[in-house]
């Protein structure tokens, strides 16, 4: 009887703490996007969106982080393409080209999750490196070329997700009408997946956008917007977080507007992820 | 203008695929190499052990001691790990066996989000919440002041941001366990909660403990927002409260001054290296594991 009632009472004692582990989780998520826009939304300003540093920014004169802002887009949208051309063509080689071989795929795989796991410091480092051995100095293209490492492994992976759920079907029938494996990768996979690669370009352009570690050794820091790929580049995460570190309260709560744009462009990013894959999922053929 | 013959198209597209492929499959050992041959001037001078153990950090006398780091690293990693792995593990649970679809549908997303939110928001976060509410408590619980910026602000910072990471695996894992599992243990008379106890969480393990050593890895690898809020102080660290200064943390302070100091560069590329080796191993262990947890169910 006692050992009854003790098993109810242990069921009914986890079950709790279990829903409110889950509760905490989503407390979290409300919690930072709550007190990031708390604190940054009454220094967000028109100014701040549209003009680069002015002489005396950093002690709190004006000016705004358009240098960061255009900047941050540069570089993502630069590693973002990089990163595509590379993705694309070994997302497809391990789904179509290497269709029978599942030992080699799968080891690919597991490359892709390690180098995935690599923290983006090192690759920074990395970055560095090389850039001492090859005589190049901060810019943006260091920058650009270190950030597409960086979301090689991601974009694969997304992608090769997406390509994984491709049915055999599709891929024999393809076949069966004389298709070369180019057409079968270019014109079937990528049209049925189409929602899973631009998934995987925002995710990868979500995390370029964030990312700090890497750039801060390869893509230096100017107030000025770059016009050319060998100049040096500012980036919104280094905005912030130099800004941050400054004792003077007016350059500290530019510090937190700023947050207030980053995380407004990866919640946008997300969004419309969401909404994207959602559209075009409707075109693809379904068995 | 001759147009490409589909073969000839079909061999450039195989061949242009086939070059990123092993780009890709040599990337991991580039990286290492280079980081090496860059710390190669440090390990010349002095023996690894040495480096690794030594407590004295004055690179302008040119002593390397990465002692401190390390353990400032493992201090925060695996406090990190302690809060978050028991919530990543009661929530998939919940998510998994008790809540309604509908809950663990509105869980995608706000999994997704925190995995998407940039290092730097946690840590302005950190320096806006978590660090003020440290200092605040600390003075009532221990009677005196301190400044927040300690190894738990780290850690807690650093448990949000790896529990998209964990508690993604571990629902993955729970989900692959059959059900006819559960049922068999069901039919036998067993509770509900007594299933999960003694067949779920027995088969799941090998699973939890690979989510748990991924997530450890990851925070091990990350810079910015633990940068922020632990402190940077050189110092081995002898309790939560006190500041940090991990591995990450130490290269990408520095970078600024590295190139003015003989051998620094070397010695934070020497950090990277070491960082770059424990993430990898941390990281392999954990993924064979959950490949043999795969294969068995």
């Amino acid at each position: 009887m006692i050992k009854g009632l003790f098993k109810i009472i242990e069921e009914g004692f986890f079950r709790l703490i279990m829903f409110l582990s889950t509760c905490i989780i989503v407390f979290a998520l409300f919690l930072i996007v709550y007190s990031i826009l708390k604190k940054g939304i009454p220094s967000l300003s028109l100014e701040m969106l549209t003009q680069t540093p002015k002489g005396g920014f950093y002690f709190g004169k004006e000016g705004g982080i358009l240098n960061a802002i255009i900047g941050s887009l540069y570089l993502s949208t630069g590693a973002t393409f990089l990163a595509l051309i590379i993705s694309l063509p070994v997302a497809l080689y391990m789904n179509v080209y290497l269709f029978s071989r599942k030992k080699i795929v799968n080891a690919v795989r597991f490359l892709l999750d390690l180098l995935w796991g690599i923290p983006s410091i090192v690759y920074g480092a990395f970055g560095f490196t090389i850039m001492i051995l090859l005589g190049m100095k901060t810019s943006l293209l260091a920058g650009i070329i270190v950030i597409t490492l960086l979301i090689i492994p991601i974009m694969v992976r997304a992608m090769d997700e997406g390509f994984k759920t491709v049915p055999l079907g599709l891929t024999e029938s393809a076949a069966s009408l004389g298709a070369t494996k180019y057409e079968i990768a270019f014109k079937v996979f990528i049209r049925q997946c189409l929602p899973f690669v631009i998934t995987a370009l925002l995710l990868s352009f979500g995390r370029a956008i964030g990312d700090a570690a890497s750039v801060l050794f390869t893509a230096g820091f100017t107030d000025r917007i770059p016009t050319s790929l060998t100049q040096q580049t500012a980036t919104l995460p280094l905005s912030i977080f130099f800004q941050l570190s400054s004792p003077i309260p007016e350059v500290k709560n530019r510090a937190y507007a700023a947050a207030v744009v980053l995380t407004f462009i990866v919640l946008l990013i997300s969004i419309l992820s969401r909404i994207l894959s959602g559209t075009y999922k409707k075109s693809s053929i379904k068995f | 203008m001759i147009s490409l013959d589909r073969h000839i198209k079909n061999r450039i597209s195989e061949v242009w695929m086939l070059i990123w492929l092993s780009f890709i499959i040599i990337m991991p050992a580039l990286i290492g190499a280079g980081l090496y041959f860059k710390s190669s001037l440090l390990l010349k001078d002095k023996s690894l052990t040495d480096l690794l153990t030594s407590r004295e950090w004055k690179p302008l006398s040119g002593k390397f001691g990465f002692y401190p780091f390390i353990l400032s690293s493992l201090w925060v990693t695996v406090l990190s790990l302690v809060i978050a792995g028991p919530v990543c593990l009661l929530s998939a649970i919940h998510l998994t066996q008790y809540a309604k679809k509908a809950v663990l549908k509105i869980m995608r997303p706000v999994i997704d989000i925190l995995a998407g939110i940039p290092s730097v928001i946690y840590g302005v976060w950190g320096v806006i919440v978590i660090v003020p509410f440290i200092a605040r408590h600390s003075a009532t619980l221990l009677g005196k002041q301190i400044s927040g910026y300690s190894i738990l602000a780290g850690s807690i910072v650093l448990s949000i941001m790896i529990i998209p990471f964990i508690l993604n695996i571990m629902l993955e894992v729970f989900k692959s366990i059959p059900d006819e599992l559960q049922e068999a243990s069901l039919s036998l008379g067993a509770s509900k909660w007594q299933t999960i106890k003694y067949v779920l969480i027995k088969k799941a393990f090998p699973g939890i403990i690979s989510a748990m050593g991924l997530g450890l890895s990851r925070a091990f690898g990350e810079t910015i927002a633990v940068l922020m809020v632990v402190g940077n102080v050189v110092k081995i660290p002898r309790g939560v409260l006190q500041p940090g200064y991990p591995l990450p943390a130490l290269i990408a302070n520095n970078y600024g001054e590295m190139l003015s100091i003989p051998m620094y560069d070397s010695a934070l590329m020497f950090a990277a290296l070491v960082l770059f080796f424990i993430v990898l191993v941390f990281n392999l262990a954990s993924r064979i594991l959950i490949v043999r947890f795969e294969k068995r169910i």
